[in-house]
């Protein structure tokens, strides 16, 4: 069937289709600078980026975090407390006593790995680990920082207002872990991991461990989450407990919106950073439109269908 | 044998899966560079044999040894690795998320470190080229974005493939199945060559001739034992299929069912399918009680025609008229047959559940005494309908998709190559069936990419590139008939 249509069909559509679907994020996100910069000519600038996309860079670990997860054809339900965790760390035990606040961080990590041993060999759904699990989390770091407060330490503050000479700094970061992770999953070892999520039994039968390669994945994201907590403490300078819930849909839309599946190994690094750009720019967006408050998270999840929508229409469009 | 001359050698090797004997004590010696063809029945204990030389089930008993007589303790898929054992695996092994480069780095563990993308391409684009010259992909391509033969294509040169460790045996599993005709043809006399090279290999295949002609030395299991082991050239269709059990005679029978009938067009048309605006070729009808065939190079457009007529049911569409309900029998099992969490009476029932309902909902007692009827009219060999679909060997689950398509009212029965890797007697005993609910006035439409099972037709429209170039009728119908049509005008073309 399928090679019926690709040969009956010229290859200059089918190019076509697929290199729009894979600019798809880079055009929602352009779209969305350009109403931006012509409602407010000021936001195109250095400072005016940073702030723009200054939040974007907690979100963008998120998501690759989340990548990461998605890639084993699993998904990760805690991102938001385990980031909101490690937040409440970085603003308590690493600042007041390092040591331990680092020995908790890699603790929290080891978990994420374990929680991928446990999925993997008593054959769990990973969304029902990782629901549960984000109670936890939630839980362990009200017991760190009852109350919102606490200091960031300074250097994590100092990496995240750091100015360079050309580029905003959010954009600067964006590029690095856009570009690494892409790079990496590109790797030998990524290819592995990759086809862990697109064919298991393939991937066994040829001698690797897929035990080996859901825990990889899963230290991968919990290091990401752990970053995407300092980097947040970084900007907001102190911590609270529930400051990053929302960060696991954003995670999860920022991964599909970046041209990711939910199985099957798909996944994009770079679409994802995009998409999570994307996200993080709908909220100043629609105040840049006049847009009042009442209507922002409504018209927020309006964008999202939209994008998705026409994501969908292109797969469509591909598969004709 | 010197012990030297042995590439892999089991020693009584028996493996159970639960009250199920799949394996019951198979001594079995391949010699090096030698093509041993491996032939039986689905549920024959081909597939388990084969899974235990690949290293991915670990036999209950017995030994495995490798060259010099080695005994090798712990055989699994690491160990078959370092032996230089391949396998090429009836369900496609391929990451489809990966590209065929990247596929290859799956295989070697040897490929990384700085440039391993490009060593990758250049190892499986090489193998490509050796084994099926003129292939036309690019390593760069992403697998899902293959067509099915072409996927099997890189399946199997992707076996071949040589890094750190000297390829000693190549075990295939039906390769052909998604050839064409070409590429088929280049496989066997690629094999022939590795051989000479000191390569063995292991063909498994449900079709005799390609296995008379691929292999030296043939091997029947039945029944998780090997019932026949002789030189091929010894060997007849006749004798293999004699040694397979009863089927033999039922085949026959069914060859000589295979009744000439007049195509007067008495009787109502059922299907009418013009030629789509633009793609030229002939109508296309099929008249009540028909068993038309649709021939032709695989992936020439014989799924597309009849994935419209399936849409085409309660539509009004004028260039396809299709006069009673239709029901599919897909020939792709694992991605659009089984349901394959499902019960076997589920998995039947499915088509069927709205003349099952009572107060509109599902009539458990009605659902269970279909299931049992068509488990004693198509003959599914398992303890309990009840069961997973999974449970079933190959060729019983293709009898369940048969099932659910004729316990259905269709009147018009769509079969998109169904018999694709199903053994021979449940062949020979779908054949009767389809021709029984023929005289019944039902209508079916055939597609097969085995000539044999064409001659079962009344009729046979042969495709090519996507249009019909020709109809033969049963007088008219002969392999070069067909073979020719199929080729009309594309005397140059390697698909």
């Amino acid at each position: 069937m399928t090679a019926a249509s690709l040969t009956t069909r010229g290859p200059a559509r089918f190019d076509a289709v697929r290199l729009l679907r894979m600019l798809l994020p880079a055009i929602a996100l352009s779209l969305m600078l350009a109403v931006i910069f012509s409602q407010q000519p000021r936001a195109m600038s250095y400072v005016g980026l940073t702030l723009l996309l200054n939040l974007a860079v907690p979100v963008i670990l998120a998501t690759l975090s989340q990548l990461c997860i998605i890639a084993i054809n699993d998904l990760d339900l805690s991102i938001g407390s385990f980031v909101g965790l490690c937040a409440c760390i970085a603003a308590t035990l690493l600042k007041d006593t390092p040591l331990l606040g680092v020995a908790a961080l890699v603790a929290a990590v080891g978990v994420y790995g374990l929680v991928g041993a446990l999925v993997h060999w008593r054959a769990l759904p990973s969304i029902v680990v990782t629901l549960g699990l984000s109670f936890v989390w939630t839980g362990l770091a009200v017991l760190i920082l009852p109350t919102p407060g606490g200091r960031a330490p300074e250097f994590l503050t100092t990496v995240m207002k750091w100015k360079p000479d050309w580029v905003p700094l959010p954009i600067l970061y964006a590029v690095i872990l856009g570009l690494g992770m892409h790079l990496l999953m590109r790797s030998s070892v990524g290819t592995i991991l990759r086809g862990a999520g697109g064919n298991p039994k393939a991937l066994a039968n040829a001698g690797w461990s897929l035990l080996r390669a859901r825990v990889t994945l899963y230290l991968m994201a919990g290091m990401l989450g752990a970053l995407s907590g300092l980097a947040l403490v970084g900007l907001t300078t102190s911590g609270d407990a529930n400051m990053a819930l929302r960060y696991t849909l954003l995670s999860i839309a920022g991964v599909i919106l970046g041209g990711g599946e939910f199985t099957g190994g798909r996944v994009n690094p770079i679409g994802a950073v995009l998409g999570a750009m994307t996200l993080t720019l709908a909220g100043s967006f629609l105040t840049f439109m006049h847009i009042p408050p009442d209507w922002q998270i409504g018209a927020q999840g309006a964008i999202l269908i939209i994008v998705l929508a026409l994501r969908a229409v292109l797969n469509r469009a591909e598969e004709r | 044998m010197d012990p030297d001359e042995v590439a892999l050698l089991l020693d009584d090797v028996r493996k159970s899966f639960g009250a199920v004997r799949a394996l019951a004590g198979v001594t079995l010696r391949v010699g090096r560079g030698e093509r041993l063809g491996l032939v039986g029945h689905n549920g024959a204990g081909k597939s388990t044999l084969m899974h235990v030389l690949a290293g991915v089930l670990k036999p209950d008993a017995g030994t495995i040894s490798a060259e010099g007589g080695r005994q090798v303790a712990d055989y699994d898929t690491a160990a078959a690795g370092k032996l230089g054992v391949r396998c090429v695996f009836q369900e496609l092994s391929l990451c489809p998320n990966l590209t065929v480069g990247e596929n290859a780095r799956v295989l070697h563990p040897a490929l990384r470190g700085w440039g391993w993308r490009k060593r990758a391409e250049g190892l499986i684009l090489e193998q490509l080229d050796a084994i099926f010259p003129g292939h036309g992909i690019d390593p760069k391509t992403i697998v899902a974005d293959l067509s099915l033969g072409r996927r099997q294509m890189v399946e199997i040169a992707r076996a071949f493939t040589v890094t750190d460790t000297p390829i000693r045996l190549v075990i295939l599993d039906e390769p052909t199945s998604s050839l064409d005709a070409t590429a088929a043809e280049q496989l066997l006399s690629y094999l022939h060559r590795a051989n000479l090279g000191g390569v063995a290999s292991v063909f498994i295949s449900h079709i005799l001739p390609e296995v008379l002609s691929a292999a030296e030395r043939v091997v029947v299991m039945r029944e998780g034992r090997i019932v026949l082991d002789g030189r091929a050239s010894e060997l007849t269709r006749r004798i293999i299929v004699r040694s397979m059990g009863a089927a033999d005679e039922e085949l026959s029978e069914a060859e000589s069912s295979a009744r000439v009938m007049d195509t007067a067009t008495d009787r109502p048309r059922q299907v009418v399918a013009n030629p789509l605006a633009g793609t030229g070729g002939m109508e296309l009808f099929a008249c009540q009680g028909d068993i038309v065939g649709l021939a032709g190079l695989a992936g020439h457009g014989q799924s597309t025609m009849l994935i419209r007529l399936f849409d085409a049911w309660g539509k009004r569409d004028p260039a396809t008229q299709v006069a009673a309900p239709v029901a599919l029998v897909p020939g792709d099992r694992q991605s659009d047959g089984v349901f394959p969490l499902w019960s076997i009476s589920r998995n039947i029932s499915v088509r069927s559940l709205g003349s099952l309902r009572r107060f509109g909902l599902i009539d458990p007692g009605r659902e269970k005494d279909l299931a049992a009827k068509w488990r004693e009219r198509i003959g599914i060999r398992t303890p309990d309908m009840d069961n997973g679909i999974l449970s079933l060997s190959g060729g019983n689950q293709q009898k369940a998709l048969f099932a659910r398509a004729l316990a259905s009212e269709a009147g018009i029965i769509l079969m998109d190559d169904p018999m694709r890797g199903v053994d021979i007697s449940t062949k020979a005993e779908v054949y009767r069936f389809i021709r029984a609910e023929a005289e019944r006035g039902r209508t079916f439409l055939w597609y097969s990419t085995e000539m044999e099972e064409l001659f079962h037709c009344d009729r046979v429209y042969v495709f090519h590139q996507g249009r019909i170039v020709a109809h033969l009728h049963r007088g008219q119908m002969t392999e070069a008939a067909i073979l020719r049509a199929s080729y009309a005008d594309a005397s140059g073309e390697v698909a």
